[in-house]
């Protein structure tokens, strides 16, 4: 018996960051996995009991790894829009916003969640992983650019991130003892609201990776613990478990989210990923127009979903044929817990990623039909 | 920390070996089972298939990854777990009973760890 996990990080640092939620996750008898030189919680008891959780009820989650990088100052906006790929100028406060920073090759250095806190205020959070190559990358823009009034600050040492995400996530927010959060059951998907914990403040946003219902909350690392212990105690009842980054993965991988370093990289531009949509063209000059306007060279591999039949998912990097000719490669896969048959997402050729082709998985050797199936695969009834 | 019954033998693989005779029954141990995760698709070998210690001859996988199971010593399969390949969770729920893998005919005595070998392996 030996393992080959799937790869969640790109490299391991040799001393390991802990979250602010460490020793909760020890006394919960957590299994740990490395997450871009982050120890961070795997599964606590079963990814698949976790999972279903979310889907049924709730799960909470420890994503203190993201980075936060706060963006103020009188130009924060026209900043934004000069330094991202979406209008962030456009959003309004108290909203949030799916956008990506690009390359001048209009390639992706990582997916982000913007916030809008004021006019001048916003919020960015990236991946764990790209927390240096986003940070430094603003900063070259702001100096780049030259004109831009506006301050960076780096807060993820400072900032814990909790999400609770499921059906019944509003509820458990709402039985939390200590948390109170202006008009909650009002809160749109892809907002955020202020709360108080304990009386201190903290962010609510309606946002998540899981593709339920659920939100997100920012609060100071100094009360991470007892608000994970609040959310817990009042969640249990309703069904609420803690879950890991495997749970995590599978859910994401349903709800057709892409993950950066799988179906997100440097050298893929985001219409090839179908994020076309996150792009605004018509604005003012911002980094990876003239690459995006160019488009990707012709023949370039698009993302498609693939669905199979039986147990046996195909995992990243594994082949994907049409006949015997080699059309693509496997970003995620797994068997779905939800839909009981394999899912996975590939890179293909243009040519095969037709809805309803016939593609063959190469699970290590064995070829697996697998049907191009539109994304995502899982959905949560409105 | 993981159960590791005294009365088995391991291998470094993370198989464990009960022998009766001249038949050995196979599994997986519970760290192995723990590290993978929820076990979703088992392919174990064919009743009549020659093993040869140390090569792959199955897979055992999760939600998560894929793990190979090596034969721990030579000989011939005489039963596979058919229960195991149709609830493969069995696998987490009981390692060292109704999750075991194959039952094989030993044609040599093979070279394998004690439970304290193994402990010490797994660094528990």
């Amino acid at each position: 018996m030996s393992e080959t996990s799937q790869s969640e990080s790109p490299h391991s640092e040799p001393a390991p960051r802990y979250s602010p939620l460490h020793d909760v996750h020890v006394a919960l008898g957590a299994a740990f996995t490395d997450f871009a030189g982050w120890q961070m919680p795997v599964r606590y008891s079963s990814d698949l009991a976790e999972h279903h959780a979310v889907r049924t009820a709730a799960g909470i989650f420890d994503i203190s790894h993201m980075a936060e990088i706060a963006v103020d100052g009188p130009d924060a906006a026209a900043f934004l829009d000069a330094a991202l790929a979406g209008q962030l100028s456009a959003m309004a406060v108290g909203k949030a916003k799916y956008s990506l920073i690009l390359n001048e090759q209009g390639g992706i250095v990582d997916d982000l969640i913007v916030y809008r806190m004021a006019d001048t205020s916003f919020l960015v959070v990236a991946n764990a992983s790209n927390r240096f190559a986003v940070v430094d990358a603003l900063r070259a823009r702001v100096a780049g650019a030259g004109a831009f009034a506006v301050e960076l600050d780096d807060r993820t040492e400072q900032i814990a991130l909790i999400a609770v995400q499921g059906p019944a996530s509003e509820a458990v927010l709402a039985a939390t003892a200590g948390l109170a959060i202006e008009g909650l059951a009002d809160l749109k998907y892809y907002a955020w609201g202020s709360g108080s914990f304990g009386g201190d403040d903290l962010m609510v946003a309606r946002t998540g990776y899981t593709g339920e219902d659920g939100f997100e909350l920012y609060a100071p690392v100094e009360h991470a613990a007892a608000l994970w212990s609040a959310l817990t105690a009042a969640g249990e009842p309703l069904g609420l478990v803690p879950c890991g980054l495997a749970a995590r993965d599978t859910l994401r991988l349903e709800a057709g989210m892409p993950l950066y370093g799988h179906e997100l990289g440097t050298s893929i531009q985001p219409v090839q990923a179908g994020l076309g949509r996150v792009v605004v063209t018509d604005k003012s000059a911002f980094v990876g127009r003239d690459a995006i306007l160019a488009g990707p060279p012709a023949g370039a591999p698009v993302l498609v979903g693939l669905a199979a039949e039986g147990r046996r998912a195909a995992r990243a990097e594994y082949p994907v044929y049409r006949g015997e000719q080699l059309v693509g490669e496997v970003t995620s896969g797994a068997l779905s817990p939800t839909l009981g048959h394999p899912i996975a997402m590939a890179f293909v050729d243009p040519a095969a990623a037709e809805l309803g082709t016939v593609l063959d998985l190469d699970v290590r050797g064995t070829r697996i039909p697998a049907t191009v199936v539109p994304l995502p695969f899982y959905k949560k009834e409105a | 920390m993981s159960a590791i019954p005294s009365d088995l033998q391991y291998t470094a693989e993370h198989e464990w070996v009960r022998l009766d005779g001249d038949v050995a029954t196979v599994g997986i141990t519970q760290y192995a089972a723990d590290a993978l995760g929820d076990v979703v698709y088992v392919d174990l070998p064919k009743v009549g298939a020659a093993l040869a210690a140390g090569s792959i001859v199955g897979e055992v996988e999760s939600t998560k990854s894929v793990g190979e199971l090596y034969a721990p010593l030579d000989g011939e399969v005489v039963e596979a777990n058919q229960a195991v390949v149709d609830a493969p969770e069995t696998i987490n729920s009981d390692p060292y009973g109704d999750g075991w893998l194959v039952k094989v005919r030993v044609a040599s005595t093979p070279a394998l760890l004690s439970a304290d070998e193994y402990r010490a392996l797994i660094g528990e």
